[in-house]
């Protein structure tokens, strides 16, 4: 089979945007004297250190860039041999790994942190990671409690908002003595304002996918879009990046093209990609023309398609809402089951493959209870298992054989249905 | 169990044994069905506010998973094979029907694995009330305590939804003086252990603290009252073994065979971290006019470390390694369970600790639902030989 081309226009626009980035990081690491701060995917209140000049830095985007490159492995072991067991999330062993290894990787050198700003939104593996990362580095630690959603409303509590809303404050003050200087109201609302466009930006890239075919694919391109939209939200280079998005999109979508050549198959497909094996996952769905329309993954940094803006009126209320209501990782799992079948339904999608990551079991742990609701109710669901940083759980013979079995068994679905209309 | 006419400590400890390996938690269903109105609330570990479940009016019962006891027919369909197994015989248990009496089921913010079970559980049980407790996680902070104070009243409106009885701050008052009697029993029975351990093995340790699990705190507070008295004379010379600390086992218990069989391959454990959240305080929760506060103040500020805690202020590993010094042990074993995240994650912390402090330790993983664990008994045991012939 031919390779599919699927590198575009904004592929190359992202890549030239990310090594600026990059470049940023390498700059702030050989003594550029620009602050950076670690912190996490999970809602991020990255428009904070924008606001004051910090460079946020995301080791989850690091350790996947490392796995993409094929690099993770050496990393992970290297952690393994301290101590971490083969049973850990793979991101902290590739994160942990490269700092000790110097933090040079191919794409930058990651600088030390001024800050460990840990956003614990929803993930606990979080909380240990940074923990570690504040041992190791010996460099002052934030840590962001954001109370975990738990009612049947899927809102918190005006107690839980107070709560945030007071740490916020006080992060801001830690922020402002690395920053060296006082946090400027307008700045912060323009930052939230940039924020702000990119979100609704994002949420009408990601509705574009309700036509088909849908313009792109929602798994494997909106992943390409996920690095902006965390490394550089609250930045003009970032709002400019998703106009594109935006633009490029919507044309496609006017002029009925999609990724591939042909969409006869629409999935929702849930968890975490595998980066290692990012391209050979793809070419397993593309050879049967198969489309990601909606992915649930794409919502780990903030879930924007469900009527999420920042509000520059408002910039610290809008924030504390993004981290607590805002994104995957601080919903519970219903709240995800809720999610899927919304993508299910207006999105139009005919089934849903679940790919169960080892590392990730804030994604994973339970995912047999959601193939066994959906089923229940008439989806095909397919669940798959991998891992998203360690190559040595991906099983590519076996993975295909299922892919192509499911896909098989849903080609003769359609079939007769078609025969039965 | 009736305590007070079994008269030998070994009959004693046996029926403890016999207790909460029941996967039916006889006790609590004895102790329900005793009068209309009670509710049983189930708490899943590490550590629950188990005052407020009790001053509503109903048991808060420890839920630790089904041991060896259960096989996992149902639930291993809905978690995979690299989640731990208390998360799978839990819901197992509810699969089977064992956790039918159950009123109410609270899950914590230990992993994500616990997090997901509460969902799963939330769908799957619709006619058990399920709530979901965040502790905080930026501790040391006034603001925690006010925010826990703040959930705690969210879960006491909770548990007297589901008890039906109001609670006034008098009877949570009294609630926490029992509990806090209680772990003054438990933390005396560990300084016991620690001083003579040839006089109280950990397998009996064990029992008489995993018995309050399933029982009436009333009767739990007079069985350790008489371990307390039995102790005091019994008699016994101190063998020449190693002293060893445990941690690792706060959640998900390891068969109670193979705690036994520490000590039988030849040292004296002075201290473990089982069943932690017991005693999970150093002192007494306080006694103010505002009991919801005093439960917070006491997680946020006076509980002891553990896996699923962060955010300390000090380093956990040197912690553990100071702790072991003042107890005098010769080596710590790190007891996990198999695929339990936050146990594994501060394995490297420690292990890194002792290593700069020259403290010897093995690292082990169990499952609670083995059967054959001669290979974790011989690597004790040459673990502990080592300690004995250097
Ligand atoms: S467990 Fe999942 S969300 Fe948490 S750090 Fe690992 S990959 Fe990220
Ligand atoms: S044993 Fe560990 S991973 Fe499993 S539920 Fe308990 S804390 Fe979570």
């Amino acid at each position: 089979m031919a390779e599919t081309a699927y590198q575009g226009r904004l592929h190359l626009l992202q890549k030239d945007l990310m090594s600026q980035y990059y470049g940023e990081l390498t700059a702030s690491a050989e003594g550029s004297g620009v602050p950076a701060a670690y912190l996490l995917i999970g809602g991020n209140p990255v428009e904070l250190l924008r606001a004051l000049d910090i460079l946020p830095v995301y080791p989850e985007v690091n350790a996947l860039q490392l796995a993409v490159k094929k690099q993770s492995l050496a990393h992970i072991q290297a952690a393994e041999g301290m101590g971490y067991s083969t049973d850990n999330c793979a991101y902290v062993k590739a994160d942990i790994g490269l700092y000790f290894a110097g933090r040079k990787t191919p794409f930058a050198t990651i600088p030390e942190p001024s800050l460990l700003l840990c956003n614990y939104v929803g993930c606990n593996v979080y909380l240990h990671w940074f923990d570690h990362l504040a041992e190791y580095t010996k460099r002052p630690t934030f840590h962001l409690d954001i109370p975990f959603i738990r009612n049947a409303s899927g809102r918190p509590s005006s107690d839980d908002m107070a709560y945030v809303l007071r740490q916020l404050e006080q992060l801001v003050a830690v922020c402002e003595e690395i920053a060296g200087k006082r946090l400027d109201p307008q700045r912060l609302r323009r930052v939230v304002e940039l924020s702000s466009q990119t979100g609704r930006l994002w949420s009408e890239i990601k509705h574009l996918t309700k036509s088909a075919p849908a313009p792109y694919d929602a798994y494997f391109d909106s992943v390409t879009m996920m690095a902006p939209l965390y490394c550089l939200r609250g930045t003009e280079e970032g709002l400019t990046f998703f106009q594109t998005a935006r633009d490029e999109y919507a044309q496609m979508a006017a002029d009925g093209k999609g990724p591939l050549e042909r969409e006869d198959f629409r999935f929702v497909i849930e968890g975490p990609p595998p980066w290692p094996y990012l391209r050979v996952f793809r070419d397993m769905f593309a050879r049967w023309n198969a489309v990601a329309v909606a992915s649930t993954y794409s919502t780990v940094g903030g879930l924007w398609e469900f009527g999420f803006a920042h509000d520059p009126d408002h910039p610290m209320e809008s924030i504390a809402e993004h981290l607590l209501t805002w994104n995957l990782t601080n919903r519970n799992f219903l709240q995800r089951y809720d999610q899927i079948d919304r993508y299910l339904k207006e999105w139009n999608a005919d089934a849903l493959v679940i790919h169960s990551v080892k590392s990730c079991r804030l994604f994973s742990a339970g995912q047999g209870d959601m193939r066994d609701y959906f089923t229940q109710r008439g989806v095909p669901t397919l669940l798959v298992e991998s891992d998203l940083e360690d190559p040595r759980y991906f099983s590519e013979a076996q993975m295909r054989t299922r892919i192509d079995a499911f896909f098989e068994s849903l080609a003769h679905r359609k079939l007769t249905a078609a025969a039965g209309a | 169990m009736n305590i007070e006419v079994i008269n030998r400590f070994d009959e004693l400890i046996d029926e403890c044994i016999e207790t909460f390996e029941s996967l039916d938690f006889p006790e609590a269903r004895a102790w329900k069905s005793a009068e209309p109105g009670r509710a049983l609330i189930g708490c899943f570990p590490v550590y629950a506010p188990v005052e407020i479940f009790h001053a509503a009016g109903a048991l808060p019962v420890g839920l630790a998973g089904a041991g060896n006891r259960l096989e996992i027919s149902h639930a291993d369909a809905r978690f995979q094979s690299f989640v731990c197994s208390i998360i799978k015989s839990t819901l197992e248990l509810g699969m089977v029907g064992k956790l039918d009496d159950f009123d109410g089921l609270v899950f914590h913010s230990i992993c994500d694995p616990a997090r997901n079970l509460a969902s799963v559980f939330t769908r799957n049980f619709p006619n058990t009330r399920v709530e979901y407790v965040h502790f905080p996680q930026r501790l040391h902070s006034e603001e925690a305590v006010t925010y826990l104070e703040r959930e705690y009243r969210r879960i006491l409106d909770w548990a007297t939804a589901t008890t039906g009885r109001s609670v006034t701050d008098e009877e949570l008052r009294r609630s926490i003086a029992l509990y806090n009697a209680i772990r003054t029993g438990i933390r005396w029975l560990y300084d016991f252990r620690r001083a003579e351990p040839h006089k109280l093995s950990t397998r009996e340790l064990y029992a008489l603290v995993r018995y309050g699990h399933v029982a009436p705190p009333e009767k739990h507070l007079r069985l350790l009252t008489h371990a307390f008295d039995e102790l005091q004379r019994r008699e016994g010379k101190p063998k020449d073994r190693a002293r060893i600390l445990l941690v690792g086992s706060f959640c998900e218990q390891p068969p109670l065979d193979l705690i036994a069989s520490i000590e039988s391959a030849g040292c004296y454990v002075v201290d473990d971290d089982f069943l932690l959240g017991r005693r999970f305080f150093s002192a007494d929760v306080a006694d103010s006019r505002n009991p919801l506060r005093d439960l917070a103040d006491a997680y946020v500020n006076h509980s002891v470390d553990s896996s699923v805690k962060h955010d300390l202020g000090h380093s956990k590993a040197e912690a553990l390694v100071a702790r072991a010094r003042a107890y005098d042990a010769d080596a710590v074993v790190v007891l996990t369970a198999k695929f339990c995240e936050p146990a594994l994650f501060d394995y490297a912390l420690y292990r890194k600790a002792f290593h700069e402090a020259g403290m010897p330790h093995v690292f082990l993983e169990f499952e609670e639902k083995m059967w054959l664990f001669d290979k974790v008994k011989t690597e004790i045991e040459t673990f502990v030989e080592s300690l004995l012939f250097t």
